[in-house]
């Protein structure tokens, strides 16, 4: 947009500001209104960050802020990659990202389909659906390790209600087998519907005419599902799954508050081991380069992810 | 009607239909059972098999809001007959009243917090998306990258500096520096939703006013904010939703004076252990206003959730 314009109508204005506004031109009112938010951002997120990966080169604690700051260079990224607890807790994490993915896929995106059959009262049914998502996951966590409790836990009691176990027999959170599950399952709980959500929305984009052509040619429904439905909402599933990654990745509220990372550390992510490690052995310079290792990790695979998100859309 | 070939059969629709409510059911009897477990009493709170019809008593909210200390006959006998309707329910128990809990303030931290954020909020971010939708910011693109990508890092990873920061300035655990926090938190969303929202307003308004003789900033605030009114009460919606259900900040930065509900709830404890009733009651206030919400927010929850990459 050109200035122009601006310097008429400032001239007609007859008050002393109008005349201050006139000699701002349009660029210095863009940066007025972008630099509070940019300068903001910086100090609240790229500061710290800098910070941080400063931090990660040193042996600083928090806790002892007298002791002399030694410069250490690598080692403690060496450390870190060389300690075998730090990849089981990327194991766990790793475990925890694909079923939560591929279980909150498929229900998901099964969940989009039905509701897409467009039956009465969908809406109606899609919201109540959609009501774990927007609360608060460390309150969920919380209440689901009541639903969870053995014996008086309701969890428990449907579980045994239909496969005729004693419901004190297994204790989801107490087990270290069954507790990588009850974190899955309060995950695919909370989440599936904002898989469901962007699911509903790429099967709502596909244009009716092309089922209309492909009924013309008497495709099966069966073949249509497969050649048109799946390529036509899969850029939706993948970005889909991109949330769902990055978010899983920084997985910290719902679990913390359902397992605390136990039993053993059965279900430690990263971000809670993180936490462990920065805020409780006051580990500052080690926790910050773990903190720059798990940054870079969630950024690359995100950037590599999105390059293969465009080919798909491109097709 | 009119017929269609890609018309689901009423057989299809059925099917479809028993599905999705069946998971509904399923999918909400948690919610359910967690306000219906604050107007439970400790017994049936516990009770095997689980009780689905009781009868309600207001004891966890009052547990919730109030501290209570064990008292002797002798004790309750000097305080007196009960003055209010929740102290009788507190004597029954054997036990007075000593004060009103830590509950009402965290509540209110949260109010504070979750609307202070999100007011800071929107007045930047409407003021940033509506520069990235107008002008030709230099680097525009890479900014709006930059700003996205700050939702990529994890909270704890930025939490290290960020408590020595709040430290050394003194906003540790200040209603200030948490609002400040999650002001930035939230601006990525509010910028993208909202210059999605200021793009669909047609130029040609701006245009005309500017004509009409309007400055920048009259047309900004005359023409362009009434015009994107709907857009941007979702995205305070969903600013404040954000807010309000944050933890892992609160639980790092905040201990006392400025903690939230929602690294308080968990630790609510009774005179016998865990206090399910009161926890219950607890999550029941804080999670309903949140439900009421998500009924208004129903048409942008997509766009909301996904920072404006999908609109239906």
């Amino acid at each position: 947009m050109t200035t122009s314009p601006i310097d008429q109508v400032a001239a007609k204005t007859p008050d002393g500001m109008a005349r201050k506004i006139k000699g701002l031109s349009d660029r210095t009112i863009a940066w007025i209104f972008v630099a509070p938010t940019i300068f903001l951002l910086l100090a609240v997120n790229i500061f710290p960050l800098i910070w941080t990966i400063r931090l990660s080169f040193t042996n600083y604690r928090v806790n002892r802020p007298n002791n002399d700051v030694e410069w250490v260079g690598l080692r403690n990224y060496e450390r870190i990659l060389n300690d075998p607890d730090i990849w089981n807790t990327m194991q766990a994490t790793a475990h925890f990202l694909l079923w939560t993915i591929a279980l909150q896929v498929l229900i998901g995106f099964t969940l989009a389909y039905l509701i897409n059959k467009k039956f009465k009262g969908n809406d109606l049914w899609t919201t109540i659906i959609v009501f774990p998502m927007m609360l608060s996951p460390a309150v969920v966590g919380n209440f689901w390790t009541f639903l969870y409790q053995p014996q008086i836990g309701l969890f428990n009691y449907i579980v045994a209600f239909f496969t005729g176990a004693d419901p004190a027999s297994f204790s989801m959170i107490g087990d270290v087998h069954l507790a990588p599950w009850a974190i899955i399952i309060a995950d695919t709980w909370m989440w599936t519907p904002f898989v469901m959500l962007i699911c509903l929305a790429g099967l709502r984009s596909i244009p009716d005419s092309i089922y209309e052509a492909a009924e013309c040619d008497r495709a099966s429904k069966w073949r249509q599902f497969w050649t048109i439905t799946i390529p036509m909402a899969l850029p939706f599933l993948m970005l889909a799954v991109l949330f769902r990654g990055i978010e899983n990745f920084k997985m910290f509220d719902l679990v913390v508050q359902l397992t605390g990372g136990g039993p053993g550390n059965t279900t430690t992510l990263t971000s809670i081991d993180l936490k462990r490690e920065a805020f409780e052995k006051w580990r500052t310079g080690y926790s910050s380069a773990y903190a720059v290792i798990l940054f870079v990790t969630v950024f690359g695979l995100a950037s590599i992810y999105v390059k293969a998100l465009n080919k798909v859309k491109e097709r | 009607m009119s017929f269609s070939v890609t018309e689901p059969t009423k057989g299809t629709k059925w099917f479809a239909g028993i599905l999705v409510v069946a998971y509904a059911v399923i999918t909400i009897i948690p919610l359910l059972w967690i306000i219906a477990t604050g107007f439970k009493s400790p017994s049936d709170s516990i009770a095997y098999p689980p009780v689905v019809v009781f009868e309600p008593t207001l004891e966890g909210y009052v547990n919730l809001f109030t501290d209570r200390t064990r008292a002797t006959d002798d004790m309750l006998e000097a305080a007196g007959p009960p003055q209010t309707w929740y102290e009788e329910i507190a004597r029954a128990r054997g036990t007075v009243i000593s004060g009103p809990s830590r509950y009402g303030e965290r509540f209110l931290n949260s109010v504070i917090i979750g609307f202070g954020s999100t007011a800071l909020c929107m007045i930047l971010g409407t003021a940033a998306a509506y520069a990235f939708s107008r002008f030709r910011v230099p680097l525009k693109d890479d900014l709006l990258f930059f700003i996205l990508s700050t939702r990529m890092m994890p909270p704890i990873a930025v939490a290290i500096p960020i408590f020595l920061i709040f430290r050394n300035l003194g906003l540790n655990d200040t209603h200030l520096g948490m609002i400040l926090l999650y002001t930035a938190v939230n601006l990525s969303l509010s910028v993208w939703l909202l210059k999605g929202f200021i793009d669909e307003i047609p130029l040609e308004y701006e245009e005309a006013a500017l004509i009409d003789g309007y400055t920048r900033f009259q047309a900004f605030y005359k023409v362009v904010l009434p015009q994107a009114a709907t857009g941007i009460a979702s995205t305070a919606i969903f600013c404040l939703i954000f807010a309000w259900n944050e933890y892992a900040f609160a639980v790092l930065l905040t201990s006392g004076e400025a903690q939230t509900a929602p690294p308080f709830i968990p630790n609510i404890i009774g005179v016998n252990g865990k206090d399910w009733p009161a926890v219950a009651a607890g999550a029941t206030i804080f999670l309903v206003p949140v439900m009421v919400f998500t009924v208004l927010l129903r048409k942008h929850l997509l766009r909301g959730i996904t920072f404006g990459a999908v609109r239906k």
